[in-house]
């Protein structure tokens, strides 16, 4: 997952509750210079919005929250880890534990669900999410996906 | 036990992301029947998990086939294919 951006994954997230992680990794993607400052409050709201429309927490401890927009026109990925969980409204109402948050370009729903098939291929392994979770830095989380990715090959 | 199966195309232009996943296997997860949803390119999987449903990747003009196993099969086909020809409502 080449979309990953490294500077814009927090191994342990400050915020413990929901709009405050996704303003986090926003932030950090604004940092590695993927968002303009100018969008920043713009995203964060577009993602929160789409969250309250339904959660991405799709279980097992993990979050997806996304947000398609004609402003973003290269995908992104950040990834964020919270060691003490998130209230993130998830279906099973379990805690959530890392934070896969992507960017998607509004007029490409193609890529869109190719990344999203990537993340969740991931995602859905019970391996894979242990050691997402364990990552505590942002060299772990990458050998992780490159790992993965190598696998799948 | 009956079987009841489908194929029917995704009509919706942005093709069934998470939104329509969550319709997806809600719809499903109301019946008893198991249910398997696939496509050319991808192998069938569970179609009451979104997480499953996500790894289809099914972009619009994709042929879903829709396989259900279990008494209520054809009432399960029935809604799902309804869901999908109306383009999941959007």
């Amino acid at each position: 997952m080449d979309i990953v951006v490294k500077d814009a994954i927090i191994p342990e997230l400050q915020s413990t509750n929901r709009d405050g992680a996704i303003a986090e990794l926003i932030d950090s993607l604004v940092a590695a210079n993927c968002v303009t400052e100018d969008q920043r409050d713009e995203f964060v709201k577009a993602i929160i919005r789409r969250e309250n429309k339904g959660s991405t927490g799709f279980g097992h401890g993990v979050a997806v929250p996304h947000v398609k927009d004609l402003d973003i026109k290269t995908m992104h990925i950040a990834i964020g880890n919270s060691p003490e969980g998130i209230d993130f409204k998830a279906l099973d109402g379990d805690h959530v534990y890392s934070i896969v948050l992507l960017l998607s370009p509004e007029d490409q729903p193609e890529n869109h669900l190719d990344a999203m098939e990537a993340i969740f291929s991931s995602l859905s392994q019970d391996t894979f999410r242990r050691f997402l979770r364990q990552a505590r830095s942002s060299d772990d989380v990458l050998t992780l996906l490159t790992e993965t990715d190598n696998a799948v090959r | 036990m009956t079987t009841a199966t489908t194929t029917i195309t995704i009509q919706n232009r942005l093709g069934m992301h998470a939104r329509p996943a969550m319709l997806f296997a809600e719809i499903a997860g109301k019946f008893s029947a198991e249910i398997t949803v696939g496509h050319a390119d991808a192998d069938a999987v569970d179609a009451k998990s979104i997480m499953q449903l996500m790894m289809l990747a099914a972009t619009q003009g994709t042929d879903l086939v829709i396989i259900a196993n279990g008494d209520d099969a054809d009432k399960a086909i029935d809604e799902l294919s309804t869901l999908v020809r109306d383009g999941f409502n959007e």
